[in-house]
């Protein structure tokens, strides 16, 4: 591609561009056939690179080149339902792709315009008539501003998100807008840190340029390490420029020329994609020296975390990025003022800057006239756990947690209840049953012990326990702490052991004292994020479920049947047919009986690995 | 996190040396070089024995110490060599709820071998490792770069039939 220099160039390249993603925007304007593959993490694992290859494959086949786009994209959204697969103009969506569905699709529905109803997502097929993906329930709550790119575009040609409004946002703040013009656009929007904090994203740029220095840098904090989040991934995967841009624009802002993307390792395709976005910018002039001929100037370099969770701390993340373990340090001084190699520094997250753009764009009043009083724009969810419709979900701030999960989730499979949402990773809480109807937003989900996180938003039903969910959590943190602060490092290993004790019944109702005053005491004395927040899960989860708790201290019990220790399997006599099946099953011959008799269970024995219980035919063997 | 002293010899070749070494003139200047170059050096190796630490310590001429220090912060440094088979489970919270967790003790349980070790034929190495991502298909297990999704115990065996 040739360097964009003007703005003239640019619109051109929007044009030219504009034509070839048209279908899939207006719908049915030429007779090419857009086939849209979803190439996100997701869809991947389930297979969709050899979906590609066998559609085009079949393309060939039946001769249909030239007249069928494929495209690979990144996340629509709805990863339990993938390999997902979308024909344009009429955005119909085929889901769970096999490889022998493809040439029926090819033949049928891309040679003669024929849907292959059976292979459909069935939510869009309606008697006789097809939806489209927006008026399905999934879709049809979501405000897609992050994502607004994401699985509409390709994310690895540069001209496709140009055709998208592409760095028309950095064009005019470059030739237009002062520094401190962006900074009174990005407080009047009210954007806050979708990292977790919520830290109001215009304060932190302004602090940053207020420092005098000849040196400052931009970060973007890709380190999404919260368990069960993966909306940075999703961006990064299928709409990298959006990011790139944004960093650009806040290196103008607040005078630096250097940025660094900071992304897990363990997100091999981001990476990826982020590489080619990289190259694709520069060769367009859109990264690199004197951007858009004004003199500004400024290069990305990506940097790969190594698996600390601990980097997803602002001064950890810029101390591996120095190349050095990846501990926090004391703040102040904050990286504002002393970040990253000692200089001036912003850090902001991917969600956060998939957000500039658009503010600039479409201005800060657009933006503000989303979501709550405090909480501004949209928050995308990374829906898992207990659901029907796990997967990637944007919604205004404000929507009740109820929506979220009964009308876009699709509700709990199995007929099961509804026990818990898990927001906020290890650092945040479980949110029960009665605060469904609370509007999300950041001070809310403080107010009733839980916080936003990144977005991670797990659903527990009744067969988890809340015990075993926090002890599930504290071992993650014990294993993530650094070491570098006391309470941190002993404290939360303290904490594991007193669960570790109720779970196996060994421990007295005292203990429950001590977990929470020790819990007070982490919390007010630990140096980073990690440590301040990791008592969270136990904290909330003893505020609403505190009689679970009680009931593996006192009854030695464990109301969900989790805990194995407190498990006992039974066989039921009335039921038994002496079938000898459990008895050969049990690994540890803890079964024994005479055949056509009911046999029983030696509870000395038994490791209680509930294999008996999968295996009897008749259901006789029952665990409490 | 504890560190067992791999049993098994070091057996690099000079043509990795080669390769190591010009990793380390590419990057040597950048700041904060340390990161990447050990990240490509596991590429090369699949692991960080103390030899390949010393070789990078003596080139970028700073002390063993502090790259011993970083490889052992980072969980995805490993200083013990790696199976032929990797095999991860990914106790992230979405799959970790779903039952992952027994998945886990059934590979273990079968393999004969805990969190981080190699079976003494060097053929399976087991990790838990952190969320993947893959959220959707929980719960999730990798065998090198190959994805299993939506598991129940009951698949471990036939999983690891195909690598036997």
């Amino acid at each position: 591609m040739d360097k964009i220099n003007t703005l003239d160039q640019l619109n051109a390249v929007k044009a030219k561009a504009a034509e070839v993603v048209k279908v899939r925007v207006e719908g049915n304007v030429c007779d090419v056939r857009d086939v849209l593959v979803c190439g996100g993490t997701g869809c991947t694992s389930s297979g969709s690179m050899k979906i590609i290859e066998k559609l085009e494959e079949e393309i060939k086949l039946q001769g249909l080149e030239g007249k069928v786009n494929i495209i690979k994209t990144g996340c629509f959204g709805l990863c339990a339902l993938g390999p997902i697969m979308i024909v344009y103009p009429e955005g119909t969506f085929y889901s769970k792709m096999e490889l022998s569905h493809v040439p029926e699709i090819v033949e049928s529905h891309l040679k003669n315009g024929v849907p292959v109803k059976k292979y459909l997502y069935a939510e869009t097929v309606d008697n006789d008539t097809i939806k489209s993906l927006n008026e399905t329930k999934f879709y049809a709550h979501q405000h897609r501003v992050a994502l607004r790119n994401c699985g509409l575009i390709s994310p690895e040609h540069i001209e496709e998100y140009i055709a998208r409004d592409g760095y028309q946002a950095l064009y005019k703040v470059l030739t237009s807008m002062s520094p401190d013009d962006v900074i009174d656009v990005m407080l009047k929007s009210g954007l806050r840190g979708r990292g977790g904090a919520g830290f109001p994203t215009g304060r932190k740029w302004q602090f940053a340029k207020a420092s005098v220095s000849d040196q400052k840098y931009v970060c973007c904090n890709a380190d999404e390490g919260d368990p069960g989040a993966f909306m940075d991934r999703s961006v990064l995967e299928g709409d990298p420029h959006s990011v790139i841009e944004a960093m650009a624009i806040a290196g103008y802002t607040i005078g630096a020329n250097q940025g660094y993307i900071y992304v897990r390792a363990e997100y091999p395709i981001a990476v990826e994609r982020l590489q080619i976005a990289i190259k694709q910018a520069e060769e367009a002039g859109m990264l690199g020296d004197n951007i858009f001929g004004t003199g500004f100037s400024f290069n990305l370099g990506l940097r790969l975390g190594a698996g600390a969770f601990v980097c997803g701390e602002e001064t950890a993340l810029m101390s591996s990025i120095e190349g050095n373990r990846g501990e926090p340090r004391c703040r102040p001084p904050f990286p504002a003022v002393k970040g990253l190699f000692a200089k001036p520094t912003i850090l902001n997250n991917v969600e956060t800057y998939a957000n500039v753009c658009q503010i600039i764009l479409n201005g800060p009043e657009w933006f503000a006239s989303m979501g709550t009083e405090k909480s501004k724009g949209t928050k995308v969810f990374a829906l898992g756990g207990k659901i029907h419709n796990t997967g990637l979900v944007e919604v205004p701030m404000g929507t009740t947690l109820r929506t979220v999960i009964e009308d876009i989730g699709g509700g709990i499979p199995n007929g099961k209840k509804f026990k818990a949402a898990q927001t906020g990773g290890p650092s945040g809480g479980c949110i029960p049953a009665e605060h469904l109807d609370i509007p999300i937003d950041y001070d809310n989900l403080i107010s009733i012990g839980s916080m936003m996180g990144s977005g991670g938003l797990i659903v527990m039903d009744e067969d988890n326990c809340m015990v075993d969910i926090a002890k599930f959590f504290l071992e993650f943190t014990v294993d993530e702490s650094c070491g570098k602060c006391t309470a941190c490092r002993i404290g939360t290993k303290r904490m594991y052991e007193i669960l570790t004790k109720i779970t196996e019944g060994k421990a007295e109702m005292e203990d429950l004292d001590k977990l929470e005053e020790l819990c007070y005491y982490i919390k007010d004395n630990a140096l980073c994020g990690l440590g301040q927040t990791a008592p969270n899960p136990v904290l909330s989860t003893m505020r609403y479920f505190k009689d679970e708790y009680i009931a593996h201290v006192r009854d030695k019990r464990c109301p969900a049947g989790v805990c194995k220790s407190l498990l006992s399997f039974k066989i039921d006599p009335s039921l038994c047919k002496g079938c000898s099946l459990c008895a050969k099953k049990c690994p540890v011959g803890a079964i024994s009986g005479e055949l056509k008799k009911p046999f029983s269970i030696d509870t000395s024995k038994c490791i209680k690995c509930g294999l008996c219980a999968s295996n009897c035919k008749f259901g006789a063997i029952s665990k409490s | 996190m504890a560190f067992k002293k791999s049993a098994v010899p070091f057996s690099g070749t000079a043509e990795q040396e080669e390769r190591l070494r010009a990793v380390i003139a590419e990057h040597k200047d950048d700041p904060g070089a340390l990161m990447p170059i050990l990240q490509k050096a596991q590429d090369i190796y699949g692991y960080l024995p103390i030899e390949v630490q010393t070789i990078i310590a003596e080139a970028l001429e700073i002390p063993l110490e502090k790259v011993y220090g970083t490889v052992t912060f980072y969980a995805q440094f490993s200083i013990n060599p790696k199976g032929k088979y990797r095999i991860s489970v990914c106790l992230g919270t979405a799959c970790y709820v779903k039952g992952s967790g027994d998945i886990f003790n059934k590979l273990q349980e079968r393999l004969g071998i805990g969190n981080g070790e190699i079976t003494p034929d060097g053929k399976f190495s087991l990790d838990a490792c952190r969320c993947i991502g893959a959220c959707g298909l929980a719960p999730v297990i990798t065998v090198n770069d190959d994805v299993y999704g939506r598991l129940t115990v009951d698949d471990v065996d036939k999983i690891l039939e195909k690598y036997k």
